[in-house]
């Protein structure tokens, strides 16, 4: 048994059994990470010495017993979380040399609780995009088939999980930037609902729509990675107070009596047919445990994307005026006005994509297209919200794919930035809505490509997607399945 | 050139002046507004500094409770309506001495709306609308290099509380705009949550003016005039402006809409070349703060820690203490002058008196200091008055001794004391100095007997001139006339 192979729940059971110390599962997870990143390129930075040094002290910490609840757990974070002291680069050559000067909160939660944060992950320049190529550091490729992309924009948390690099990873999401990469790297991936995670130390796309969130192995790693990380944050106004308990808790209560809407605008055109059918799978495996299927409509879904096009883009074009050269990050040094540095500096340390965003969410936002654009765009929201809270009285939670297809040959969507976005048309609308959605490995393709089943419920009801997703996963049988790796 | 002239003249009277003030107060909490920063004025550059208000990536706002209480209490306190539900946007503009690229600010949700104060010009009264007030954060300040083409960037500044005072364009003068200009002052200090100090920026303000034809309801161009920083400035400023929009109206030219500079060495109002076009500042609702809710409870708790305001306060001097309304309007125009007044005012029975001595002698020896600066106490003011009353020195010595006061903060019985000031009103001493005159002085004495009365004033010249003027004035006139009648 190689330990790097576990789930944390299972490296946990043995750290306690004294089967395994934290140094050893550290380390062969950094002996992994050798082994496969030249193939893999999920990372950005690798915090080899300071991760053995934190393995250690947790080995010290449970010989007294004061270990916690992901104690000496290898965990990575996507490069947009901010760890004290270590390059943050989301992704950017923009801030290739910024060093954060403090913690998000999620960081310091996990390493409040043990975990030993192995290292940083590539990710789509500042969270956009939808494969991970934007990246400016290396683009990670997806572990079960070469070539492939891992889905994005948390596309390193992805790979490094199911490449067997680390045991969970945390990833952002604000528009399907953990659920579709978990879904292309067959691994579970949860955005949470809005405001249940706090966002401090998260740099920002689109602060109203990001939402971190955890990728794992298997569901109930996954009801671990959320124990550690939700819960109110006075440094972030829009997290909420409300109790959160234990996710674990309803894992093994069956889905007996459950209403599972399946909302029939998520599967028309466009939609690949193995993906169908292992989605209808799903659906399948939750009527023979007990729940009860119905159809619903979201009539609204089709919207959703120039809704997000516009909102998210407007929120970047402000999130991201920061980066000016002034106080920090990258800065054209030959500038000989105020003007010129400005203009220099962005337009060299920023990619195309970040570009074009800035760009369609300036013009959003301006004087004379404000009403016709982001104001619109707003109403077309509570339109969305409104869809939700209709479907969710007739049911518990919807099911239905997390995106059209399974992952695609690296390079094949560059020139078509508008396919690209329409690729999102499942997983936009829990963002737009604020509700929670998960990805659990449904399946794979002929071609031996992994596909997920998105699962959605209402505000703050993690509970009902994570006992629906242990469900299909206990019945596929595809928990903590991690694929070759061809040396 | 002389038909011109007569043509001006006939339309200088035809023009109204229409006024319009922005005023930033600066609010004096503990920390910044939305991070945990001391405010803090002349420190090293960027010492008052953290991540959230240098803008560092992944930071997020938590608002101070403490700007919007504030903001409840100035609303309240100029009758203003307190939006129960406002929000904060975010203003987009690049400079460097705003990190995050945006201020954060609000835009259609203000907290406060449709206030007035009334203002009071030469003994009349008006009330002045307030259109808005919102909060918002200032941002840092550049340092330029005198030497190098180099500018350096202090935070210090970045996100300290800000509320944003606009009136309605009700102003009508430059007279107006400086009442009103005062009167917010007064009750932001009154308040306690301003400092209100115009030279260090904690109290700015932004005028628009235009001028409009008599009877034309429609507004004429207006010109925005900053860099105003004193009171007399603004006044000097919008004097200057409403000249020379005259001018060029009456010279058939337009007004260029612009922001102008007003330049306190030329006295002149001076085009801001550079900044001219147009910002399109993309307001958008800020998703990082959510939407600030107010419930009457609160609203209730903070009305009670209201304190007596200029108003009520001018009101209650005019009944209190019997002063004219003038002498009230000046007194409590400042909270600082109303309560000196009154610490004055209670060590001596005649208010009126302590009245007049501030506002003559007091406010003519400040020579436009802050009376907190003062040497004199307002004890020691009371018990110089005190003097006075009870005739141990003369009104007249009083005022020599109060220059002393002012110069070495001594307590007035002291100089009385080290000066020998105490007024001579022992009746047997100056009686004989009276005989003494009387006698020296015949023919004036028979021009007093034959009634020319004038002469009096020469007799008690006399003895202020014997006594070095320390003879008591009132003894000194009954002594000459029971002697020289006699």
């Amino acid at each position: 048994m190689q330990p790097y192979t576990l789930t944390i729940a299972e490296s946990l059971d043995h750290l306690q059994k004294k089967e395994l110390t934290s140094k050893d599962l550290v380390e062969s997870c950094l002996q992994r990470i050798n082994k496969t990143e030249t193939k893999l390129h999920s990372f950005i930075s690798v915090f080899e010495e300071k991760a053995m040094r934190r393995a250690e002290e947790e080995d010290n910490k449970r010989q007294q017993g004061q270990s916690g609840s992901l104690s000496g757990i290898p965990i990575s974070i996507k490069d947009l979380l901010c760890a004290k002291d270590t390059a943050t680069t989301c992704g950017s050559k923009m801030l290739e040399n910024f060093i954060s000067p403090y913690n998000a909160t999620v960081v310091e939660k996990l390493e409040n609780e043990g975990a030993v944060i192995i290292g940083k992950v590539a990710m789509d320049e500042f969270a956009m995009g939808s494969t991970s190529e934007t990246c400016a550091f290396g683009v990670p490729d997806n572990p079960w088939k070469e070539g492939y992309i891992t889905g994005g924009s948390s596309g390193g948390s992805a790979s490094s999980v199911a490449g067997g690099q680390c045991l969970a990873s945390l990833g952002s999401d604000t528009g399907g930037s953990v659920r579709q990469p978990a879904s292309l790297c067959g691994v579970v991936g949860l955005k949470p609902t809005y405001g249940r995670v706090s966002r401090y130390g998260l740099v920002a796309f689109a602060s109203s729509l990001d939402q971190v969130g955890p990728l794992t192995r298997d569901v109930r790693d996954c009801a671990l990675m959320m124990n550690c990380i939700a819960g109110y944050d006075e440094k972030d106004s829009t997290s909420v107070k409300i109790d959160k308990g234990d996710f674990r808790q309803s894992l093994e209560a069956g889905v007996k009596g459950l209403k599972i809407g399946v909302p029939r605008e998520y599967f028309g055109e466009g939609l690949n047919e193995d993906v169908e059918k292992i989605v209808r799978n799903g659906v399948a495996i939750l009527e023979d445990a007990g729940a009860e299927v119905m159809d619903v409509s979201m009539p609204h879904t089709e919207y959703c994307v120039a809704a997000y096009y516009l909102i998210a883009p407007a929120e970047a074009s402000s999130n991201l005026a920061r980066y000016d050269g002034v106080v920090y990050g990258y800065r054209d040094g030959t500038a000989d006005s105020l003007m010129d540095m400005y203009k220099q500096t962005r337009s060299q340390g920023f990619g195309d994509e970040v570009k074009r965003r800035i760009l369609i969410g300036t013009y959003a936002l301006s004087s004379g297209y404000y009403d016709a654009y982001y104001k619109k765009a707003s109403q077309v929201r509570t339109i969305i919200l409104n869809d939700y809270k209709k479907v969710f009285e007739q049911c518990d939670a919807i099911i239905s794919p997390v995106a059209p297809t399974a992952a695609w040959k690296r390079g094949e969507s560059a020139d078509d930035p508008l396919a690209l976005y329409l690729s999102d048309i499942f997983s936009l609308s829990a963002n737009l809505a604020g509700v929670p959605g998960l990805s659990v490995p449904g399946g794979f393709t002929a071609d031996g490509l992994p596909v997920g089943i998105q699962l959605q419920g209402p505000h703050f009801r993690e509970d009902i997607l994570l006992k629906l997703a242990y469900n299909i996963e206990k019945s596929t049988n595809l928990a903590n399945v991690l694929p070759e790796i061809q040396q | 050139m002389v038909l011109r002239q007569i043509r001006r003249q006939r339309y200088m009277m035809n023009f109204e002046t229409v006024i319009g003030l922005e005023i930033h107060a600066q609010l004096k909490t503990r920390t910044k507004i939305f991070c945990g920063c001391a405010l803090s004025f002349g420190d090293p550059p960027n010492s008052h500094t953290c991540p959230v208000c240098l803008g560092m990536p992944g930071v997020l706002p938590v608002l101070n409770k403490k700007v919007v209480e504030y903001a409840i209490k100035m609303g309240l306190a100029t009758n203003s309506q307190i939006n129960r539900f406002n929000q904060f946007a975010r203003k987009n503009y690049f400079y460097p001495d705003l990190p995050k690229g945006y201020q954060t600010s609000q835009f259609d949700l203000p907290i406060v709306e449709h206030g007035s104060v009334e203002i009071d010009v030469d003994g009349s009264k008006k009330t002045i609308g307030i259109t808005r007030m919102h909060m918002e954060e200032d941002a840092g300040k550049l340092i330029h290099d005198e030497r190098e083409p180099l500018s350096y960037v202090d935070l210090n500044r970045t996100g300290t509380p800000l509320l944003e005072i606009v009136s309605e364009p009700d102003l009508r003068s430059p007279q107006e705009a400086y009442a009103y200009l005062k009167k917010i002052h007064a009750i932001l200090r009154y308040l306690d949550i301003c400092d209100g100090n115009m030279q260090e920026g904690s109290f700015r303000c932004d005028a628009n003016i235009s001028l409009r034809p008599v009877g034309q309801e429609e507004f004429g161009i207006r010109t925005e005039l900053k860099n105003m920083n004193s009171f007399r400035n603004v006044q000097n400023a919008l004097e200057y402006e409403v000249r020379r929009q005259r001018d060029l109206l009456l010279d058939g030219e337009t007004i260029i809409q612009e922001t102008l500079l007003w330049n306190p060495d030329s006295n002149r109002t001076e085009s801001m070349r550079g900044k001219e076009d147009a910002h399109d500042y993309r307001y958008f609702p800020c998703p990082d703060l959510v939407p600030v809710e107010i419930d009457e409870a609160w609203i209730d708790a903070i009305r009670k820690t209201l304190p007596e305001l200029p108003d009520e306060r001018k009101n209650r001097f005019i009944e209190e203490y019997n002063l004219p309304e003038y002498d009230a309007v000046i007194l409590t125009g400042s909270r600082e002058l109303a309560d000196y007044f009154e610490t004055a005012a209670r060590l001596c029975a005649n208010a009126k008196k302590v009245s007049n001595w501030i506002m003559t002698e007091l406010l003519r020896e400040l020579k436009g200091e802050d009376i907190s600066g003062c040497k004199v106490a307002p004890e020691q003011l009371g018990e110089l008055i005190a003097m006075v009353e009870k005739g141990t020195i003369s009104g007249k010595i009083a005022k020599t001794v109060f220059i002393d006061m002012m110069a070495t903060g001594k307590d007035p019985a002291v100089i009385v004391k080290e000066k020998n000031l105490v007024q001579v009103s022992d009746e047997g001493e100056l009686q004989a100095m009276v005989e003494e005159i009387v006698a020296a002085n015949p023919d004036q004495a028979e021009q007093f007997r034959q009634g020319k009365t004038k002469v009096m004033g020469f007799f008690v010249g006399q003895l202020m001139k014997k006594t070095k003027g320390k003879a008591n004035p009132k003894m000194a006139n009954e002594l000459f006339v029971r002697t020289l009648t006699e």
